[in-house]
């Protein structure tokens, strides 16, 4: 496969995931601060700082308010990492790669495309916004279904999955992180009804909420995390995101599950042998916000080796590596 | 009752689906009772439809010196153009008979220039035409064949003749169009494809493929696609193909020549390249060969070509049976190769670096279509009783200062087609574009792009200046 198309799959992939989880990210917010006390201001700033994209914001917008950080996150083009950013550098891959995706998946990303358009140059009010989240997600699944029942499960369908997993593992890590951000009323809060409805609405914007009750039943701050960063099985958490990517980049190379031959699978298996042995009682020790800063700094490591290994453009040496018969 | 077909008025120009007022033609006259018996509103409900699923395909296409959003929603309408088996017939041993010339006249203009010699052609002509490259005497292409990729454009006039307009011997584009329209017009028509016999187009792909392997000698060679990227008008076709022949489509950067030979970077290391269909221009394939300046292209890739380790599909230098000027002197050509006739004439045409023929041309501008010889896409053209006496006065001036750079032509009554305007139909302009393939043997694609000026009067149907499609169908 050539490095430039496995490049545009694994970015429209991630672009994809990445509009999936700003959607969330709003809908998480949007959640908590319908619940919040009667007489608390409504906290829009903490979203802003787990993008990582604070300064862009503050430059432009100035002040966090529901309609600006809303704005910025779903509808502003100047933000290249906004929902209608994201969808149109997904078509735009999508495009470079029309002749290697089916055309099923092209005609997918070219309707959500137009349809984020549509919904941001009608205009969102709060009445429809919950409708246009969902849709939004609804569209990434469909995507994503489509992906898996049109598209030959082999490299490229690999290097799309490492891209999604990779852009999943870190979102998540970024939604558990505004719960860092929230500020309660008071310290004293914390463990009370209103807390525990917090981490409710946080569950549920990663559609963890009714897994999460199978496996533990009354929500504990605690074990809602671990669910999040190390579950093997639920597909968001990190640890899963993780194990999987590691499959596709193994399947990818073609090596065996436990070696590595380059620097993407060092650092990736690394990183998810890390999730393997690590518990909460050591994650909460160093802090959950610092765990999460170290974990997406290692993130953004692998993607730079993945970046160095299979896609940037090294002149073609002297001898080449593989020729069809002559 | 909907569209009333009796009422529709071919108002003295050849009509494609009608004899004359009311009076449809026997390959048409099913399709224009289906379209009488569709209830109020249906043939624009299907209309929208056609244009609902063209947005959701994201079938576009670029135009070049627009800055807001490079691509547009191709135009379609709905009602096909009908061509008839005798038609066809015609058309298709026209288009061998040319696509055997135009290839022998390359040849020879790259070896012995025979035809010079004879005194057929001026070698002015030839030497001042810029689809002439030096660096290509000499070569060898597979099999003597250097055009293997043709779409010969073809107009229809009054007396009820084809005509052959242009020959696109570079890089013509378009097919994606053709084979697109059909599966839209699949979707909409469904039950009047079950009622006429249209032949199919789907085989297009195989055969440019099967056209493609043959310019190797190895059993399973390597084919791509080279585009200059998403940014080109076509690159939406060049993605189609890529798709439907399975071959991958690559950048200029993807490509790079070693000892020898070129390969494509891939995740695993490179592979070499054995066969090229490349979709950007000659100039541009190589900045060792061709232009220093160019940031696009391969390095090294002429050389890798001339020594036969690498194919391309079409060859470089075929421009020169592509310049407007020498288009003139085709029939003569078919008439020095082949000893036979022309099956399908060529339209008039005036050389303006001929004495005689400018004299002509400057003294009739407000009756004549003048075109750039070396241009595409209907850009640098003049359509002489429609346009302004300043725009008129700017092209003399031009054509005194570069005679060699124009052509001129009478302005053709081109054949029209009943096309949906708001609720009912009216009759538009149209041209004929069917594409040839010259691998082992010719072969033509039955159907092609029937191309449509939408805006009244307009003889323009170039899809950059307000042009549309329609799809065609050549019956069995």
């Amino acid at each position: 496969m050539l490095s430039r198309v496995a490049s545009s799959i694994y970015w429209l992939n991630r672009y994809i995931e990445r509009a999936e989880n700003y959607a969330r990210f709003i809908e998480v917010n949007l959640n908590l601060t319908l619940d919040l006390p009667r007489g608390t201001t409504e906290q829009w700033e903490p979203l802003v700082a787990t993008t990582g994209d604070h300064e862009s914001f503050t430059g432009r917008y100035g002040k966090a308010t529901k309609e600006t950080v809303i704005q910025f996150l779903l509808a502003d083009a100047a933000n290249s990492n906004s929902i209608l950013s994201c969808l149109l550098a997904a078509r735009e891959n999508a495009r470079t790669v029309r002749e290697v995706i089916s055309t099923e998946m092209w005609e997918q990303v070219n309707r959500f495309h137009l349809m984020v358009r549509g919904g941001v140059t009608k205009g969102l009010s709060s009445r429809n916004l919950h409708a246009f989240l969902a849709d939004v997600k609804a569209n990434c699944h469909l995507f994503l279904g489509i992906t898996d029942a049109t598209m030959s499960h082999g490299e490229g369908w690999h290097f799309a999955r490492l891209g999604r997993l990779l852009e999943r593992a870190d979102k998540t890590s970024r939604i558990l992180d505004v719960k860092y951000f929230m500020l309660l009323p008071t310290v004293a809060e914390v463990g009370t009804p209103f807390d525990i409805i917090q981490w409710s609405a946080l569950l549920k914007s990663a559609s963890a909420l009714e897994m999460y009750c199978k496996q533990h039943g009354r929500i504990s701050p605690n074990q809602v995390a671990e669910f999040l960063i190390l579950n093997p099985n639920f597909p968001r958490a990190i640890r899963y995101c993780l194990i999987k990517a590691e499959d596709s980049l193994h399947a990818i190379v073609g090596s065996e599950s436990d070696r590595h031959s380059n620097l993407a699978e060092k650092r990736l298996g690394r990183l998810r042998s890390e999730m393997d042995y690590a518990d909460m009682a050591d994650i909460l020790s160093g802090g959950l916000h610092e765990f999460f800063d170290d974990f997406q700094l290692k993130l953004n490591r692998t993607d730079d080796a993945i970046y160095e290994t299979f896609f940037a453009l090294r002149p073609i040496e002297g001898n080449v590596v593989k020729e069809k018969a002559q | 009752m909907g569209i009333r077909f009796s009422h529709y008025d071919p108002e003295g120009f050849y009509d494609e689906l009608y004899e004359e007022k009311g009076q449809p033609r026997p390959g048409s006259a099913l399709l224009l009772r289906k379209f009488a018996s569709l209830p109020e509103g249906e043939l624009q409900k299907r209309q929208e439809a056609a244009e609902r699923v063209i947005l959701n395909m994201g079938m576009t296409f670029g135009v070049y010196g627009h800055d807001g959003g490079h691509e547009q929603i191709f135009p379609f309408d709905i009602v096909p153009r009908i061509v008839s088996a005798s038609d066809w017939e015609h058309i298709e041993s026209g288009l061998r008979q040319r696509m055997r010339a135009l290839n022998l006249f390359i040849d020879d203009v790259y070896h012995d220039q025979r035809i010079i010699k004879n005194g057929v052609i001026p070698n002015d002509l030839i030497h001042s035409s810029k689809g002439f490259l030096l660096p290509c005497m000499g070569l060898h292409p597979p099999r003597g064949i250097w055009c293997h990729i043709a779409g010969i454009d073809l107009v229809r006039i009054s007396d009820g003749r084809y005509y052959v307009l242009e020959d696109n011997t570079r890089c013509p584009s378009g097919v994606a169009y053709v084979l697109e329209a059909r599966q839209v017009m699949k979707r909409t028509f469904p039950e009047l494809f079950e009622a006429y016999r249209v032949r199919p187009v789907d085989g297009y792909p195989s055969q440019l493929l099967e056209t493609l392997r043959s310019l190797s000698e190895l059993p399973d060679p390597t084919v791509v696609i080279l585009t200059p990227g998403i940014y080109n008008s076509a690159y939406y076709e060049h993605s189609l193909l890529a798709q439907k022949m399975g071959v991958e489509l690559v950048e200029a950067n993807d490509l790079a020549v070693v000892e020898g030979s070129v390969h494509m970077r891939t995740t695993k290391g490179s592979q070499r390249v054995d066969v090229i269909y490349r979709r950007i221009n000659d100039d541009y394939l190589d900045p060792l060969a061709f232009r220093s300046d160019s940031l696009l292209g391969v390095p090294g890739l002429m050389e890798s070509y001339k020594r036969g380790r690498v194919a391309l599909a079409n060859a470089p230098g075929t421009g020169v049976s592509d310049d407007k000027a020498i288009y003139a002197y085709i029939p003569k050509i078919i008439n020095y190769y082949l000893a036979e006739e022309p099956i399908l004439p060529n339209v008039p045409t005036y050389i303006c670096s001929d004495r005689r023929d400018r004299t002509y041309v400057l003294e009739h501008l407000d009756q004549l279509v003048v075109k750039a010889t070396n241009e595409a896409g209907g850009y640098g053209m003049l359509i002489g009783p429609q346009a302004s006496q300043r725009e008129r006065e700017e092209y003399a001036r031009r054509i005194e200062a570069d005679p060699r750079n124009y052509i001129a032509q009478p302005t053709l009554a081109l054949s029209r087609v009943p096309t949906l305007v708001e609720d009912h139909l009216e009759g538009r302009h149209v041209d004929l574009r069917p594409y040839v393939l010259h691998g082992r043997d010719v072969y033509v694609l039955p159907g092609g792009m029937t191309r449509v000026a939408l805006r009244k009067g307009s003889l323009v149907v170039n899809s950059s200046q307000g042009g549309g499609n329609k799809d065609t169908w050549v019956l069995s």
